[in-house]
């Protein structure tokens, strides 16, 4: 019989208590059991960044960490980022206006890890940019609109000054 | 008229998929759904003795474990193949479960079913086959030496088919030539790797007698074809309905058996069944592309013009046959690009191997054909003592001779005539981005720096556009609200914003008011596909002419509503009303603005029930366009590429990326922006790093992205993109397509300027992808050949 635990986390603020097999991923724990399917699985070995969430403020890869892993935890996905159901943040913005985004697959992985970036550093390069998103593949947009997006997130968030408190949750 | 058509509005996929709320096929979760997994064949070859499922059977949670035995008789036949040419001599296509036979590492045969995925994963690996393995090709020229195995056992050789391109008189053109240069060319195959493996949920329906298949396909009403010949069931029995795709580049458009085996466990169980590929599947089951050779000469006169070119090509298709002959093809077809070239021949093999199959990937031939062609010309260049720019200027076509026919056929059946566009502006231009009249100066500096810079250049001409035809229906529901409906899905490529643009301008709404929907065979009844740079132009066109028509037929019925003649209405801000048009006095006649909305208008059209319609009145506002293109309209564009290379590590990085680029006219700048940003980064893979490797017994090596490397934001530039926009006169729009030029033009760039910063070791590259490795390899091999000429 599969190993069974009980767990306990906080998605999005939000509390959730489910018992999971114990080999169940993180990534497919959000996905299946609790249908935030905005996380995504691009190659299940941790290289491509897609299923990237934050755990406590850090990025991890939820197909290489099991649910069990995260118990007692907070876990920030994408589902998380608009300040209200009609709006969008300022990095989610910067994605649209600069068109970084084209299937959409790898985005979530790259909103999760600019947030946790943007939240470190204010004042980024073009070439910390690159340098950050370097775990993340993207195959359709060249990640020169990304770049840009990020900067211009990073720039509107120094302006709105107290915005940054937008992606510092 | 044109307030949408031509603007770099946002996107309105954006918000969806920005908060996560996207709809992938893995999002899908349907009541009593289940979930299967694949049994695949851990050889390249091998004959199928036996499968024993009755471990797997025996599993909790496994409700099915299917082999070709299973399957009803209709479904043991091959997939048909829907690319029949006359030069094919054999055709292989794989089972929907192979019968007795597997080609390749990776081929599924048998497919679990069970409660989760977890539980259908452990009993895959529960089933027992009996493998007798069986001798294998790996390599496409090896498998044509006499005594070369088979790649599949009832084969009487390896080829497939054969064909030849011809112009001009190539014999005369080599007799008097002044000068003949040959190469040999080996392009390596590589794959789409869309960052969302395939996936689908196959759903029987047995009480509606419905299946419904959320599937991520380019092209579904291909797959819905396949579906209801094999299923013997009427069109309205199947539907295939695409939710959001994670990008597609070709090979998502095929129809893979993996499908048709979901959808047979789905109705002999009666539930739905859901199947998610792996990456590591994914790597060794989804079609792949590139691997070609190339033995070519070129003629040419004492000015370096170009006499003739010939050879011959090996195209590598792999262990099937799904795309026939079209990938060689094109990539022959490709090779003239933007040069004049009096006399060409090129007879191709297309050669089978036990490799995953070969189908389009981004480009689909014709990046090898512009690599085959820019080696040539930088080889004539560099033999000549003539500077390579220059070489390229002197053999281009004139914008005076077009439209220009090369004088072969293409594959779609019409003669290569290049309809628009002026090839010695483009590369003037990007030449004059790129600084090439600086670039010595900046080498000789970098040289005094001990580093070792070059610079590349190459020009490609792209047939895009594509027939059949994509259709479209444009409707005004009777609600008011404007609806278009596509055959083919969106893969990244935007149509909900672009085709809303592009009907948004006839209505007088914004285009954000204009629902797109693509991808459903329910929707609209003939479709092919996105594939082949084709949908601004057969599906935009379409959706063009169905919106002219339906807001021609809202004025019709208005101006009959309003006793107001047809000339004097205008469509704008979602109704239709008097035009400002002075009176006949010249003076304003007081009802401007006076209109109805275009609810009013659409109840109107539908008639009222028990009552006659008005004579010569169609009911409802709506049309259907298909826009069939007579033949291909031709994009082209220059890139100039500066690298320098580490000569000790052989890596190579990328200081400037210059693209010009002419698809006509542009429906959305921001989007075609990506388009060609995006494909230059599959450029720099192609070129640098993505490499698929077999051994040399088809067994695959690199199974995930640690072994293949895809560009990260690290190794792709910042890419120079500027337009020349010669409307093509073949389409109502103007426009060319534009989602592979990136790609198709880059990788020839990229080599050249690779090669030149190697120039002082006097080394050539016929090769891509150039890895790190090799070129160290190369510098090695050139310092030892120089030592030993000492």
């Amino acid at each position: 019989m599969p190993d069974r635990r009980r767990i306990s986390v906080l998605v999005n603020g939000a509390g959730y208590e489910r018992e999971v097999e114990t080999r169940l991923t993180l990534a497919d724990f959000l996905r299946h059991d609790l249908r935030l399917t905005g996380t995504h699985v691009g190659c299940e070995h941790g290289v491509c960044g897609a299923c990237t969430v934050l755990l406590d403020g850090l990025s991890v890869r939820s197909c290489l960490m099991l649910a069990v892993q995260a118990d007692g935890c907070s876990i920030e996905t994408v589902e998380g980022l608009a300040p209200a159901p009609d709006q969008l943040n300022l990095l989610q913005q910067a994605f649209m206006k600069r068109h970084a985004l084209q299937c959409g697959f790898c985005t979530p992985g790259m909103l999760m890890t600019l947030t946790e970036y943007l939240r470190a550093e204010p004042n980024p390069t073009e070439e910390g940019v690159r340098e950050a998103l370097s775990g993340n593949i993207c195959r359709c947009t060249g990640y020169q609109a990304i770049v840009a997006a990020a900067l211009d997130a990073a720039a509107a968030l120094r302006e709105q000054g107290g915005a940054r408190e937008e992606l510092a949750k | 008229m044109n307030a949408w058509f031509g603007a770099s509005v946002q996107r309105k996929e954006d918000p969806a998929l920005l908060c996560g709320k996207g709809r992938y096929a893995d999002d899908i979760h349907l009541p009593g759904m289940l979930q299967a997994a694949f049994v695949r064949s851990p050889f390249p070859h091998a004959r199928i003795r036996n499968i024993d499922v009755s471990a797997a059977k025996a599993l909790a949670g496994v409700h099915a474990v299917l082999t070709y035995r299973d399957l009803p008789e209709r479904l043991q036949e091959p997939i048909e193949m829907l690319q029949p040419n006359p030069s094919i001599l054999q055709v292989f296509m794989p089972h929907v479960l192979p019968k007795d036979e597997v080609c390749y590492a990776g081929e599924a045969l048998a497919i679990v079913v069970a409660e989760n995925r977890y539980i259908a994963e452990d009993a895959a690996a529960l089933v027992e086959v009996d493998y007798e393995p069986l001798p294998s090709v790996s390599d496409c020229l090896k498998g044509l030496e006499p005594g070369a195995p088979l790649a599949q056992a009832r084969a009487n050789s390896n080829i497939l088919a054969k064909m030849s391109l011809q112009s001009g008189d190539i014999e005369r053109a080599f007799r008097n030539a002044p000068h003949v240069y040959r190469e040999r060319l080996h392009l390596h195959r590589g794959g789409a790797f869309f960052m969302e493996c395939r996936g689908l949920v196959a759903d029987w329906n047995p009480v509606s007698a419905l299946l419904t298949v959320h599937v991520g396909t380019q092209s579904p009403h291909r797959l819905h074809r396949v579906l209801i010949d094999l299923l013997q069931c009427h069109d309205s029995q199947v539907r295939v309905v695409t939710p959001d795709i994670g990008g597609g580049f070709g090979p998502r458009g095929q129809v893979y058996h993996e499908y048709l085996a979901v959808c047979a466990a789905s109705i002999l169980l009666e539930r739905p069944v859901k199947w998610i590929e792996d990456r590591r599947e994914n790597f060794l089951a989804t079609n792949q592309e590139r691997d070609q050779y190339w033995d070519m000469e070129i003629a040419v006169d004492e000015e370096a013009r170009i006499l003739g070119l010939r050879g011959r090509l090996v195209h590598d298709t792999g262990a099937y046959l799904p795309k026939g002959v079209v990938l060689p093809w094109i990539a022959g077809a490709t090779v003239p690009g933007p040069y004049v070239l009096p006399a060409y021949k090129l007879d191709i093999v297309v050669a089978m191997t036990n490799k995953i199959s070969v189908s389009p990937v981004r480009g689909a031939g014709r990046p090898q054909g512009v690599v085959v062609m820019e080696r040539m010309m930088d080889l004539v260049a560099a033999k000549r003592g003539l500077d390579r720019a220059e070489v390229r200027r002197r053999n281009l076509i004139r914008p005076e001779q077009m439209p220009y026919a090369v004088g072969i056929t293409f594959r779609d059946g019409r003669p290569v005539v290049y309809d628009s566009g002026d090839y010695p502006a483009c590369q003037a231009r990007a030449l004059q981005a790129a600084d090439y009249a600086g670039f010595a100066e900046r080498r000789e500096r970098a040289r005094r720096d001990g580093r070792y810079i070059g610079i590349g250049i190459s020009n490609s001409v792209e047939a895009t556009g594509l027939g059949p035809y994509e259709g479209a229906t444009v409707r005004v529901n009777t609600n008011g609200k404007i609806a278009v409906y596509v055959g083919a899905s969106s893969q990244g490529q935007s149509h909900k914003t672009t085709f809303a643009q592009i009907a948004a301008d006839h209505f007088g709404v914004d285009y954000r008011d204009v629902v797109v929907i693509g991808g459903d065979t329910a929707t609209i009844s003939q479709g092919h596909g996105t594939f082949g740079a084709r949908m601004a132009v057969t599906a935009g066109s379409s959706v063009h002419v169905a919106a002219a028509q339906v807001a021609s037929q809202i004025k019709s019925i208005a101006a009959e509503m309003l006793e107001v003649p047809e000339t004097e209405l205008e469509l704008r801000n979602g109704r239709v009303q008097v035009k400002q048009v002075p009176g006949t006095s010249g003076v304003p006649r007081n009802i401007e603005g006076v209109g109805l909305s275009l609810r009013e208008v659409a109840v109107r059209s539908i008639g009222m029930s028990g009552f006659a319609m008005r004579p010569g009145s169609k009911p409802g506002l709506e049309s259907t366009a298909y826009f069939t293109p007579d033949k291909s309209t031709y994009a082209n564009g220059t890139h100039v590429v500066e690298v320098e290379v580490d000569v000790e590590t052989g890596q190579v990085r990328i200081l400037r990326f210059v693209v010009v680029h002419d698809c006509g006219r542009l429906i959305n700048p921001m989007i075609v922006h990506g388009q060609i940003v995006g494909g230059v980064a599959h450029a720099v893979g192609n070129a640098l790093l993505e490499r698929m490797v077999y051994d040399a017994d088809g067994q695959p090596l690199s199974t995930n992205f640690g072994e293949y490397m895809l560009p990260l934001a690290s190794d792709v530039p910042h890419v120079n993109v500027s337009h020349l926009e010669t409307p093509s006169p073949l389409n109502p729009l103007g426009v060319k397509g534009v989602g592979e030029g990136g790609t198709i033009t880059g990788i020839a760039a990229i080599i050249s300027a690779v090669e030149d910063a190697l120039s002082p070791f006097g080394i050539r590259i016929r090769e891509t992808p150039i890895s790190p490795q090799r070129i160290v390899e190369l510098i090695k091999e050139a310092r030892q050949s120089a030592h030993k000429s000492v």
